[in-house]
């Protein structure tokens, strides 16, 4: 027990804090509240797409004149959209605020390896975070060349581009040194008796996410510092020669290579979309587990599987870029490594599914998400199918189709994982209860509507309908017959975000309840619930940092009392 | 490192400065090698070859990689991988591009 | 209670936190350069025509400054080994030899750049010189942060010497790491861009 209770100023204590509980807590506002505004950002463009040309409700007098959005405010809003989403927002909450606040406390240690630095992570990530927003302040308004920002066009954007390069540096670098701290934690400072192969889940997803962000990262800083030279100082690293825009021939030295930053952009952003999901399987074998009452089936196999994952996420990349005149036999190569890396998601997500069987299963609300997202991760896989084969690929690469497979992927799927967390997890961390009928309406009209949003794209992409229209595709013959689901799919957007009150109430009247006296309400076996209080200790997190006899998910062993056996009982 | 007795200490300082004479020669030789026109593809060998030596020396013995524990060994060949992965698929890409 | 394994090593890994710490985050620096490397052969392997390096750059100023460099790695090692002696004076004479040796490698590069500067060659002529001042110029800011720590520990940090001893010396061995590895980045972007 610490005996060191120094004065801590309020200042010490919670906004520059060393305490990992608290540097989560922070992860996990910030990015809910960045979460927030990336959907409402997408919530406004997609009034443009339902009723392209009409005044925007609300927040019309922002976007334009006369209320109406121009197209570059629609590009705007897209880039924005998808870098706030997973830049800060996804990662933040799955890797900064859950990683931060449970990982020390599953593997039973006090802190993480190096406090300071943890602060200094999210410090950094706050600043790069207000310095993305800066760029819808600035002439010509925030970065519009995708969150992709392919060169030239990002090159000869306006400012706002420069913004977000500045914004990436901050963000990659928060990132970093994030992923080091993880990885040191979680290699030194297990608690005696916390083998690998007794690891919890949450915590191998984890660590294998911290090893992508650092290695595949870098590679994106280098290419913003080049793309920064290129607008900033006029290189010609990714600007080819003769380039002609409007008409007007451009001066630039040219000789560059527009395929260069794909090469390097996609280098970190495949790995990336690994990094989105693999929380999100750490939690929900946290959620499934606890509420089937029975060890998750195939421990070592998903174990296996999420190296096996890891390691292949660094060289499938170019299946984002099958239609830049790639050869047929690298083509080849990229296709067959995309091939592959399905086989570990496919038995990742068998493990999960084969893990009901059998179970005294609880339909709680973090339950009900982490089933959700068995199905619907599955269509998001199974829908990138058809984009990781090169000869279909043609077809559908840039259309609605490929905006539906991710977000099945990332929306019903890792946002459903990180709401089963915040449900699973919210006990754990204020000794309160959340509403269950409140949880259970925010979880059937999210489920909902999120199909209502996204399984219209497949339509919409099949019919050839191109990603990235202002006008949703109006201009387009081809899309003339699927254009009335764009008022189907905005409808459902607004709906989804309606349904999101239920949450934020839930949350608010939650926080403001009675601390119930539990300590593992759940009956869970990790020793995150089972040594701790609720909240855990200020300082230190356990009375007396506990050692493991067994594995993580000892549920119904037979002759045992109770039908949860802690991973630091004696055997 | 903790454990390293002075003797010990005093052994890798000779070894510290033999390999100062080894970094400073091979910086030479790989300077004369660029003036003799050995054609692209030997420069470009010769060179990586030359830096990978004095790189490997200034690893092992001033970064101590000689004996260092297997945690060190795995964390850097994953990112030799990487490396590798990044330097040759990229250009790859590039050389197997359909001309039009 | 304290974090453990902050100086003394975990059984199992032999390592105590800060090394392994420092050793992945050199990781990270390698992609990051590596990066900038893949950039350059990329580039090199499409363009038409590519000048050598030789014809535009300084090569015997360089080698002096690889000199430098190399030498600035021993006064590093030995300024940590010093100190594994207990011998803080020794320490402190090193590690300003490493300060001055590093000083001098940054008083060439601005002379090479304020010469290109002045024969009106800068990042934007042509893109061999652009990876050029990128490379290099990302090196030199590594350098300046490897600079500022190391003054941080040869002066005001210094006083960790008297209070925790093993524990300063850690750090020094963590900072002599990353030192090494600066050196290393430049033992290959020497040849790289000055003799190819």
């Amino acid at each position: 027990m610490s005996t060191d209770h120094h004065k801590e100023s309020f200042l010490t204590k919670y906004i520059f804090s060393t305490d990992h509980k608290i540097i989560g807590l922070q992860y996990g506002i910030t990015s809910l509240v960045w979460l927030l505004v990336g959907f409402t950002l997408m919530m406004i463009m997609r009034y443009q797409l339902a009723y392209p040309g009409n005044p925007v409700p609300i927040v019309g007098n922002l976007l334009g004149e006369g209320g109406i959005m121009p197209s570059e405010m629609y590009n705007s809003l897209g880039a924005m959209h998808g870098t706030i989403m997973i830049f800060l927002g996804v990662v933040p909450l799955a890797f900064g605020a859950f990683g931060n606040y449970f990982l020390p406390l599953q593997i039973g240690t006090i802190d993480m390896a190096f406090p300071k630095l943890n602060a200094a992570s999210y410090w950094m990530y706050f600043v790069g975070s207000i310095v993305m927003i800066v760029g819808f302040f600035v002439p010509g308004g925030a970065a519009n060349s995708g969150w992709t920002s392919y060169p030239p066009l990002s090159v000869t954007a306006t400012m706002g581009q420069t913004v977000w390069l500045l914004g990436m540096v901050f963000l990659i670098t928060s990132s970093l040194l994030g992923s080091i701290n993880i990885l040191v934690t979680v290699i030194q400072l297990r608690a005696k008796g916390m083998t690998w192969m007794k690891l919890p889940i949450f915590v191998w997803t984890q660590f294998i996410t911290a090893f992508l962000l650092l290695l595949a990262f870098p590679p994106l800083e280098a290419a913003s510092v080049l793309q920064l030279m290129d607008r900033l100082v006029g290189t010609s690293f990714f600007m080819p020669s003769g380039l002609v825009v409007s008409g007007v021939v451009q001066n630039y030295t040219g000789g560059g290579s527009p395929l260069l930053w794909q090469h390097l952009f996609w280098f970190l952003a495949h790995p990336e979309v690994y990094v989105l999901i693999l929380p999100a399987f750490g939690i929900i074998t946290e959620v499934i587990a606890n509420n089937t009452r029975k060890p998750i089936w195939g421990y070592k196999a998903m174990v296996y599987a999420m190296v096996f994952l890891g390691f292949m996420s660094f060289i499938v990349w170019a299946h984002h870029m099958y239609i830049t005149g790639m050869g047929t036999s690298i083509g080849a190569f990229f296709q067959t490594t995309t091939m592959i890396i399905s086989i570990p998601s496919v038995v990742i997500l068998t493990t999960l599914f084969l893990s009901l069987w059998g179970g005294s299963i609880r339909f709680n609300t973090p339950m009900l998400f982490a089933l959700a997202f068995i199905p619907m991760f599955g269509i998001g896989g199974l829908t990138g199918l058809p984009l990781g084969l090169a000869a279909s690929d043609i077809h559908l690469h840039d259309t609605y189709y490929v905006i539906g497979h991710f977000h099945y992927v990332v929306a019903p799927g890792t946002i459903f994982a990180l709401f089963a967390g915040i449900y699973y997890w919210f006990p754990k961390i204020t000794g309160k209860r959340t509403n269950e009928t409140l949880g259970k309406l925010h979880f059937f009209f999210s489920f909902i509507f999120m199909n209502g949003v996204f399984m219209p794209m497949f339509v919409q992409g099949l019919a050839g309908v191109s990603r990235r229209l202002w006008d949703g595709g109006e201009i387009y013959a081809h899309a003339a017959d699927v254009l009335y689901l764009n008022e189907v799919m905005s409808i459902s957007a607004w709906l989804l975000g309606l349904a999101q009150i239920f949450f934020i109430v839930n949350m608010i009247i939650s926080l403001r309840g009675k601390k119930t006296g539990e300590t593992n309400p759940w009956g869970a076996t990790t020793i995150d619930w089972t040594d701790t209080t609720s909240p855990p200790l200020g300082h230190g997190n356990f009375e007396t940092v506990p050692t493991v006899y067994r594995g993580p998910y000892e549920y119904s062993v037979p002759g045992a009392d109770k039908d949860f056996t802690p991973q630091s009982e004696k055997g | 490192m903790a454990d390293l007795t002075p003797e010990e200490i005093r052994h890798h300082v000779k070894t510290y400065v033999i390999v100062f004479v080894a970094l400073a020669f091979f910086t030479v030789v790989t300077v004369a090698i660029s003036y003799l026109d050995l054609g692209v593809g030997a420069s470009v060998v010769l060179a990586l070859g030359v830096a990978s030596i004095k790189g490997s020396l200034v690893a092992c013995y001033f970064m101590h990689l000689i004996d260092e524990k297997i945690t060190v060994y795995w964390t850097l060949l994953i990112t030799a991988t990487m490396f590798l992965i990044l330097m040759l698929l990229p250009l790859g890409n590039m050389l197997a591009q359909i001309k039009i | 209670m304290d974090i453990p394994y902050t100086v003394k090593d975990r059984p199992d890994t032999g390592l105590y936190n800060g090394k392994l710490g420092i050793w992945l985050f050199l990781g990270s620096e390698v992609m990051l350069f590596g990066g900038l490397f893949s950039a350059y052969v990329f580039l090199r392997t499409g363009a038409e025509s590519w000048p050598t390096g030789a014809d535009i750059l300084n090569v015997p100023l360089a080698t002096l400054n690889t000199l430098f460099l190399i030498t600035s790695s021993v006064t590093m090692v030995m300024s940590w080994a010093s100190l594994k002696l207990k011998e803080f004076d020794k320490f402190k004479l090193y590690a300003g030899l490493t300060l001055l040796l590093a000083a001098s490698f940054l008083v060439v590069k601005y002379f090479e750049y304020t010469a290109k500067f002045h024969h009106g060659l800068f990042p934007s002529t042509n893109n061999f010189l652009g990876i050029y001042f990128t490379l290099t110029g990302l090196h030199v800011l590594h350098i300046i942060g490897g600079m500022i720590v190391i003054f941080f520990f040869w002066m005001p940090g210094a006083k960790m010497w008297e209070s925790d001893p093993d524990r300063f010396t850690n750090r020094i061995e963590i900072v002599g790491l990353y030192w090494h590895f600066v050196d290393l980045v430049w033992i290959f972007l020497f040849p790289v861009l000055y003799l190819l």
